[in-house]
């Protein structure tokens, strides 16, 4: 954290989440992302003459189930505008989003940021909007012209707007970690950034502490990554605060990140004649919300990473960093939860098996969106700890086990069995064996009953070496201690 | 009296007898069609697919299968409606040549009728215009009297059924533009209530005041058409679920008892006399058929034409930013892209449209929308409110169609509000999304050229509007068979 200056950063943000809806958002082609251009439009989403918008019902669900994780207020009937502007990437010429009355409203975020005291901050708004197309330039097929791709125009968005309540770049990141995590949770976004379906624009500017008024705001766009945020956000206020600190004035503009040179740099005045003639769409009726419509969505509601954390922490008594990196993704709580299962309420094991999960499992996760691929079957796991606890095979066999089942679809159980590797724990039978190693050492046994007890080792030793390593070291000590004293 | 100048109804009849084939229809519209006096009606006009559409029908009959409500009816629509296998240009440079990839909801619906295109009728540009001279295409002459309009926006459409080169045909409704047009050619002409048919495939251009309705000599027969277009569509969030009820069986009703109201407002200024005679002539027609007329108060009349116009180009104005050189159409190319959208839409848009994008996106700017888009919808409210009250006091509201008959070529289009005073008796229905009808009337005692009787009923009540209509036409001295050019 910088240290604190006569100035104040203001920071508001403003997301664009993709919502997963199976089609779009007012027609029914497909969602899918990644398809050979233009081949996931129709005469709605082309914007072809006579074509007409028809919501897609999964979309409001999606919608107001964003809307109550954040705690906001849902309207009941709210209007879709139309927002006009000329673009090549927008078919109709106008965006179908919500102005005046969005449905929803008044919610709010509790950040935790690095370094700060956790604290809730205000979201303004949501509103239920439609995705644009993409501009393609330097496309090798067509040099030297920009060609359109419609696949995305159409995809359902909402844009979740932050009140300025943020002070830093950590409170920023932790905002957009704390919301892209809730709206993965409710599977309504996959919470990738690099790919779009997560969008950030950023608002800053500073003011002398103490004061009220907001300075000139600077809107910083081109932020694809919580670093880009976290460096483009220092950056931009250290010049703010210099330009302040200098008496310099400008106007309202926005900016554009460059992580490569590692500043933001002038794109565009915010132009005074930026009217979007917005005005309610007479092809859509008013979204009606009803309470019996809302209480469906909000039954539907997820537990959220929140309590998830919370349940992790205060019932089960795993440490905050723990709870963190096994909540950080719904698959990987539910991937956890379903080894919690097979012992439930046991903390001392749900703490071992938190370890194996973070130190083995998470290694060889990987992450895509809201699809997660363990490198293990939850029951090959639970079956595997299952053997550890059973005390069948030691902590040290059991990253053995995993090295050798992980990524088939081994029972390790079977595995242990055929490789000879389960413990030996049956005491009459160990004893037996210490017992024939006493005999035949006669030497050594004198020396550790005459106080040299760095020989019980040499005992150990052996019987590991008989056993193969297969003796449960703990069950052999007491023995030995027992045969030797 | 040859088959095509007689009624859908009849001609249906007729055709399920077998005292004609479709061929022999088609056959008989495309020999009328090819008479230069007619040209200028049709956009898209292609023999070829008219007769195998034909032949198809007979096909089909002869082989004894199932045959739509409409098989072997020579139909014909609007361009403004898009069609999968004719091109759909709305009237305007700017779509020359456009192609559609897909039906109009109504487009499918009289396919799947078995109904017969005869071609794609001329229109002023996009919807815009009262008079059909705002056409890219050159303009659409009335039958009664090649030197004079045919109205409009559907000129086309009214022309086609008044010169008989079909039996039917589609137009769109948006302040008037299938009553007016029926009104100065002497036919039928219904708009329906708001949300009855489905807009999805009309190139919009008030997507709040379209609507898509029906033209044909006689009631019955615009009734039929109507039937087999209206109905619920799921691609469209403004159609209504309503069940679509037998109007035709409404037509022969009786309509003893039935309380008339006339406006004072409608009976004021700007009344041509011989219209003014003709209604006066009306009004005592339906007394007589044991109807009482009594004047009402629409007090909002006069604010119509400012509220529609407000409403209509703002909307316009949105609708018509699709058409942008980019994905279809015209394209202009220019220096950079600002500058191919400025050549594209300046050579694409002809003045008419132009003038009302204008219009449109001034009223939508910001400082602007509270002074003009939002008082002109609060307007409406008060528009729709008259017609609340004066429907507890009457089952339908009379009047004149237009406020003059059809007028010569040039005579209005110096002086857009001249235009647009027009449409003044049939924009009000138009905001309260009434269902409203124009028939023939009379012709007038001194051009000769006809007058229509608009009458508008509540909403969703058409069924009233249609036996009303039917029982006056009866005795309407403008009937098709009695005030024929043709005759
Ligand atoms: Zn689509």
């Amino acid at each position: 954290m910088t240290a604190p200056t006569a100035w104040e950063p203001i920071i508001g943000l403003e997301v664009h989440a993709q919502l997963l809806t199976r089609t779009k958002i007012f027609c029914g082609c497909a969602t899918s992302f990644g398809a050979e251009p233009n081949t996931h439009v129709c005469p709605v989403c082309l914007g072809l003459p006579g074509a007409l918008p028809v919501l897609n019902r999964s979309a409001a669900e999606m919608a107001v189930r964003t809307a109550l994780a954040l705690g906001c207020t849902v309207r009941a009937r709210s209007v879709f505008a139309r927002k006009s502007y000329f673009y090549p990437d927008l078919p109709k010429g106008y965006q179908i989003s919500q102005f005046d009355l969005p449905f929803s409203e008044h919610g709010h975020l509790d950040i935790e940021p690095e370094g700060g005291e956790p604290r809730r901050v205000g979201i303004t708004r949501i509103h239920l909007e439609e995705d644009a197309g993409k501009n393609l330039h330097g496309v090798a097929e067509v040099p030297g012209q920009s060609v359109i791709d419609l696949n995305r125009a159409g995809t359902p968005l909402v844009e979740i707007v932050g009140e300025p309540d943020l002070r830093g770049p950590e409170d920023a990141v932790a905002y957009l970690k704390k919301l892209r995590s809730i709206l993965v949770a409710l599977g309504v976004n996959d919470g990738n950034l690099e790919e779009g379906s997560f969008r950030c624009d950023v608002n800053v500017s500073v003011r002398r502490r103490g004061t009220e008024a907001f300075g000139t705001r600077v809107e910083i766009k081109n932020i694809n990554s919580f670093r880009h945020v976290q460096r483009g956000l220092a950056y931009e206020i250290a010049r703010l605060t210099d330009l302040a600190e200098r008496g310099e004035t400008f106007r309202q503009h926005t900016r554009q990140w460059d992580d490569e040179r590692g500043r933001t740099v002038f794109l565009r005045e915010k132009e005074g004649s930026d009217d979007y003639r917005y005005f309610p769409d007479p092809d859509l009726p008013a979204l009606v919300l009803d309470e019996a419509f809302v209480a469906a969505q909000r039954a539907q509601l997820p537990e959220l990473p929140d309590a998830r954390r919370h349940r992790l922490t205060s019932v089960l008594g795993l440490p905050t960093y723990d709870a963190d990196l096994l909540t950080s993704h719904p698959r990987i709580g539910d991937f956890f939860e379903e080894i919690l299962r097979s012992r439930p309420g046991d903390g001392a094991f749900a703490k071992r098996a938190a370890n194996f999960v973070m130190t083995e499992v998470l290694a060889g996760t990987t992450t895509h969106g809201l699809e997660v691929s363990f490198p293990i079957t939850s029951s090959q796991l639970v079956e595997l700890l299952g053997l550890v606890e059973a005390g069948t095979i030691s902590g040290k066999q059991a990253k053995d086990v995993y090295a050798a089942v992980q990524g088939t679809d081994r029972s390790p159980k079977s595995w242990v069995e055929s490789q000879g590797m389960a413990q030996v724990s049956d005491a009459s039978a160990l004893e037996t064996i210490c017992q024939g190693l006493i005999d035949q050492n006669p030497k050594q046994a004198s020396a550790y009953r005459a106080g040299k007890t760095n020989m019980l080792g040499f005992f150990v030793g052996g019987v590991m070496r008989e056993t193969k390593g297969s003796a449960n070291p703990v069950v052999v000590n007491e023995i030995l201690l027992r045969l030797l004293a | 009296m040859e088959l095509l100048d007689r009624s859908i109804v009849e001609v249906q009849a007729a055709l399920a007898r077998g005292e004609v084939s479709a061929r022999e229809l088609a056959e008989a519209t495309l020999a009328r069609c090819a008479d230069p006096a007619h040209a200028g009606v049709h956009l898209d006009h292609d023999p070829a697919r008219t007769l195998a559409m034909a032949a198809a029908v007979d096909d089909k009959r002869a082989r004894g299968e199932p045959l739509g409500p409409l098989a072997g009816v020579p139909i014909g629509l609007k361009d403004v409606l898009v069609t999968r296998d004719a091109r759909t240009t709305c009237g305007s440079r700017i779509l020359e040549g456009y192609r559609p990839p897909y039906d109009a909801t109504a487009v499918a619906r009289l396919r799947a009728a078995d109904a017969v295109f005869t071609g794609k009728l001329n229109m002023d540009e996009f919807a815009m215009g009262s008079s059909n001279e705002n056409s890219a295409y050159g303009p659409v002459k009335n039958p009664w009297d090649p030197s004079r309009v045919p109205g409009g926006s559907s000129g086309g459409s009214a022309a086609a059924v008044a010169a008989g080169l079909t039996l039917g045909t589609l137009g769109t409704d948006t302040g008037g533009s299938i009553r007016q047009p029926a009104a100065l050619c002497g036919v039928v002409g219904v708009k329906p209530t708001y949300g009855r048919v489905s807009r999805f495939g009309l190139v919009a251009f008030a997507s709040s005041l379209d609507q898509i309705g029906t033209f044909a000599r006689d009631v019955r027969g615009a009734a039929r058409l109507l039937e087999v277009v209206a109905g619920h569509d799921p691609r469209d969030s403004t159609s209504v679920v309503q069940p679509v009820p037998d109007w035709v069986s409404a037509c022969g009703k009786d309509v003893k008892g039935l309380r008339l109201g006339v406006p004072r407002e409608y009976l004021g200024e700007g009344l041509e006399p011989e219209v003014r005679a003709s209604i006066e002539q009306a009004l005592e027609l339906l007394r007589g058929l044991g109807c009482s007329v009594v004047p009402i108060d629409m007090p909002h009349t006069r604010y119509g034409v400012s509220t529609y116009y407000v409403i209509a180009t703002a909307e316009c104005s949105s609708n018509l930013a699709r058409f942008d050189g980019v994905r279809y159409g015209l394209r202009v190319a220019g220096k950079d892209l600002r500058a191919m959208y400025g050549a594209t839409r300046d050579a694409g848009f002809g003045p008419e449209v132009k003038r009302r994008i204008l219009l449109g996106t001034y009223v939508l700017s910001a400082g602007y929308y509270d002074a003009y888009y939002a008082k002109a919808m609060k307007v409406r409210t008060l528009i729709r409110r008259d017609f609340d009250r004066a429907f507890e006091q009457v089952d339908a509201i009379v009047g004149p169609t237009s406020p003059s008959v059809a007028w010569p070529f040039g005579q209005k289009t110096a002086d857009p509000l001249q235009m647009y005073l027009a449409d003044l008796f049939t924009l009000p229905a138009s905001l309260a999304g009434l269902p409203g009808i124009s028939v023939p009337a009379a012709k007038g005692a001194e051009s000769g050229l006809p007058v229509g009787l608009q009458i508008v009923t509540p909403a969703f009540d058409e069924a009233r509007m249609f036996t009303l209509a039917h029982a006056f036409e009866q005795v309407s001295p403008g009937r098709w068979d009695r005030a024929w050019p043709r005759a």
